[in-house]
């Protein structure tokens, strides 16, 4: 989910050297090669991160392994498991004439049902492209007189800066921002992918960055429960196929534990005051995951005290409600049950410039990093 | 340079009666009059800048002399925001850019016109940086800026400032570089690294803060057409200069138009750190940023190395590429050879790149 970490420009007057080893196509093969070595028969595993997904299918890891390991791509989209309601509320508040909606760039191209944010501008509507929540909030300041509201989604990745945002808009009095949350959280999903009756994930990659916020003590039970590994793992092709052997060895040898990969980012702990701040801010809540469903306690809302800085709230907007369109099969692609280009929809009526849903326009969605990388076109080979 | 009136609207809102103001420090509505203010703006700013013997003469119409031939020419219209930033300003482009799409056909650039829509309210000071550059720029590329226009607009009707350049270029008869020529077997080479106008554009106006300083590459490119021409002649079967949309666009442009396959190299092209970086950071993909000073070019696989020392012996070469090559397989789609050693394919984009949640 959040790659932003990896981006260091320069240190100490040098150029850093760690992401580019991480890209090698040497330790690459050969990680490669251990794992087609390693594994007696095809073990299938969920990469959770759709940052990882579109890594998998961007660098062409999965042509490297010749069917030793299937990747099942998973839920971790932050865009495309935002509800379509809630993208119908967000069309909705960033049309009203004294709202400055605030959103990051991703959301700007998913379809509602009947439009998407960058329509909504070209209409009139005050939509701007923040990189942060805490530059709607710094709107906020500069315009008094305006309402600013920030679409605040993702996963425990974004919560705590977005907690953030809103913590201090209380502590600076600032009435006129307010958020739309959509705060999904990792662990449920997981777990309702393991309680599918069809479920074939034997083993998980955890998102590196979700983990760098939370530690991974919470996957603990899962492993132990369901008797699935989990490898806390980076983005880069060499932590994927590193977390992969990781994984393979675990499931080889009968273990099911939760291992990091990511060492460079995540402690178990995780990043305890990121976790504080994300409690005193929002709590656990029923979550609509698009093309998915309701998963209980899968969600984070805004606590009661905050309530002034909650857009649902504010603008009445928890009445729009939204149907899905029964064509677009992102759910399944979602649990991992459909391959993007299996879906009949897939290149035909579902393309990056008309989607039926969101995980065709989403930077982390399976089905742009399909249809982008060609994963369909016979030029690349298919898995 | 003729001048005109602002437009319909501001006259029928009522009589406009502008009084000049011989210290103004903003463009007024009144420079677009017509009259003694535009008169004054054409002398006090434009000529000192652009002054020729052609344009000096007033006429409505420049008469310039070309050798005998076919001509190249090309227009193209100038909005950026910022009106400045690192390494140029808008002036600087609209010379650049549309020598460079002369020079792409092989043409020799000779002459430009320039036309002016200026917002009211536009400071002066910021009107006679951009003049500056376009003269300095169509001096070093020894072209004249022959004939030009100016209209004003009401404040809030234009971004500052709009350039149209009209570029006309003599066509050298045995040298013609086309998208169509390209065909299986050719080398790509890219110019220079590639990525750094988009990024240094974005990096101003998103006021996002880089440790490293980055500078648009914005360049007369007729020097290495210059040289490879030189080296190669007809070897050389395609020219592209990547601006909107990058590298990746302008192959997919070529790709398509000639029926042939490309296959790059990941590995071999020239991404400078501050862009990759940023890439990274904002999830965009430094094949589909601006350049304005790099060019693409198809050559005879066979003189693939001759063309990258003709590139590397010009100062604006000095980190040219082979990146990939055209081949016979998928027709029309271009592809990739991954860092790691996988393929992908290498897409034209919808729209604009988005910057990602995280």
């Amino acid at each position: 989910m959040d790659r932003r970490g990896d981006a260091r420009f320069r240190r100490n007057g040098r150029d850093v050297k760690y992401l580019s080893e991480y890209r090698d196509g040497k330790i690459a093969r050969r990680l490669a090669a251990e794992i087609r070595r390693t594994a007696s028969r095809p073990w299938v595993l969920m990469e959770v991160c759709g940052g990882q997904t579109h890594t998998i299918v961007k660098q062409g890891i999965d042509e490297l392994l010749d069917g030793a390991v299937e990747m099942i791509h998973g839920p971790g989209c932050p865009v495309c498991v935002t509800p379509l309601e809630q993208i119908d509320r967000a069309l909705h508040l960033a049309s009203q004439p004294n709202v400055i909606f605030t959103s990051f760039g991703d959301m700007l191209r998913v379809p509602g049902s009947q439009s998407d944010l960058l329509q909504v501008r070209a209409r009139g509507g005050d939509v701007r492209i923040v990189y942060s929540p805490l530059d709607a909030l710094a709107l906020a300041q500069q315009h008094p007189d305006r309402e600013v509201v920030f679409f605040a989604v993702g996963f425990e990745t974004t919560a705590p800066a977005n907690a953030m945002a809103v913590f201090r808009a209380r502590q600076l009095g600032l009435t006129n921002f307010s958020v739309l949350v959509s705060h999904v959280t990792v662990p449920p999903a997981m777990t309702a992918i393991l309680e599918s009756p069809d479920n074939r994930v034997q083993g998980f990659l955890a998102a590196g960055h979700v983990c760098t916020v939370m530690g991974w003590t919470e996957y603990e039970p899962i492993a132990a429960r369901y008797k699935a590994p989990i490898v806390v793992t980076g983005f880069e092709p060499v932590d994927i196929l590193e977390g992969m052997l990781m994984a393979v060895k675990q499931l080889e040898e009968g273990r099911c534990e939760v291992e990091n990969q990511y060492v460079r980012s995540v402690q178990r702990d995780g990043n305890r005051p990121a976790q504080d701040l994300v409690a005193k801010v929002f709590r656990l809540v029923d979550r609509q995951w698009r093309g998915i469903g309701t998963i209980p306690a899968s969600g984070l809302g805004l606590r009661e005290e905050f309530a002034v800085h909650d857009a649902e709230r504010k603008f009445g907007a928890a009445a729009i409600t939204a149907t899905e369109p029964a064509e677009c099969r992102a759910g399944d692609v979602l649990r991992g049950k459909l391959k993007p280009h299996e879906c009949p929809a897939f290149g035909t009526r579902c393309t990056p410039e008309h989607p039926l849903g969101a995980p065709m326009v989403s930077s982390e969605g399976a089905c742009a990093a399909y249809y982008n990388y060609g994963r369909f076109r016979g030029v690349v080979a298919q898995r | 340079m003729s001048s005109h009136s602002a437009d319909a609207a501001s006259l029928a809102e009522g009589p406009v009666c502008p009084v000049p103001v011989s210290d103004a420090k903003r463009v007024q509505l009144g420079h677009g009059s017509g009259g003694k203010m535009s008169a004054t703006l054409l002398r006090e700013r434009f000529l000192p800048h652009f002054g020729n013997p052609t344009l000096d003469r007033l006429g409505d119409a420049a008469v310039v002399d070309v050798a005998a031939g076919r001509l190249a020419i090309s227009t193209d219209t100038f909005v950026v925001s910022p009106l400045e930033f690192p390494g140029g300003n808008i002036g600087t482009l609209a010379v650049h850019g549309t020598l460079n799409d002369l020079a792409m056909m092989g043409a020799r650039p000779r002459y430009l016109t320039a036309g002016f829509v200026l917002e009211e309210g536009l400071e002066l000071d910021v009107l006679d940086r951009v003049l500056a550059e376009m003269s300095r720029t169509a001096r070093e590329a020894g072209v004249a800026i022959v004939t030009g226009d100016t209209k004003v607009v009401e404040r809030g009707k234009a971004d500052g400032l709009f350039i149209n350049t009209t570029g006309v270029g003599e066509v050298d008869s045995a040298f013609a570089p086309a998208p169509e020529r390209a065909r299986a077997g050719d080398a790509i080479l890219v110019s220079g690294p590639v990525g750094r106008h988009g990024i240094a554009i974005m990096t101003v106006r998103e006021g996002l803060a880089f440790e490293a300083e980055l500078e648009s590459d914005t360049a007369n490119l007729y020097p290495l057409v210059s040289a490879l021409r030189g080296a190669l002649g007809d070897a050389v079967h395609v020219l592209r200069d990547p601006t909107r949309g990058g590298v990746a666009s302008a192959l997919n442009e070529i790709a398509s138009t000639a029926r042939v396959g490309i296959m790059l190299e990941e590995t071999a092209l020239p991404v400078p750190g501050p862009v990759a970086a940023a890439c990274e950071m904002l999830g965009f993909d430094p094949l589909y940023v601006a350049n304005e000073g790099v060019l693409v070019a198809f050559v005879d696989g066979a003189v693939a190395a001759a063309a990258l020392a003709a590139l590397r012996a010009h100062p604006l070469g000095g980190e040219a590429a082979i990146v990939g090559r055209a081949i016979s397989n998928h027709p029309g789609v271009v592809a990739m050879r991954t860092a790691i050693g996988g393929t992908r394919v290498v897409d034209m984009l919808p729209g604009d790149q988005l910057p990602r949640i995280c």
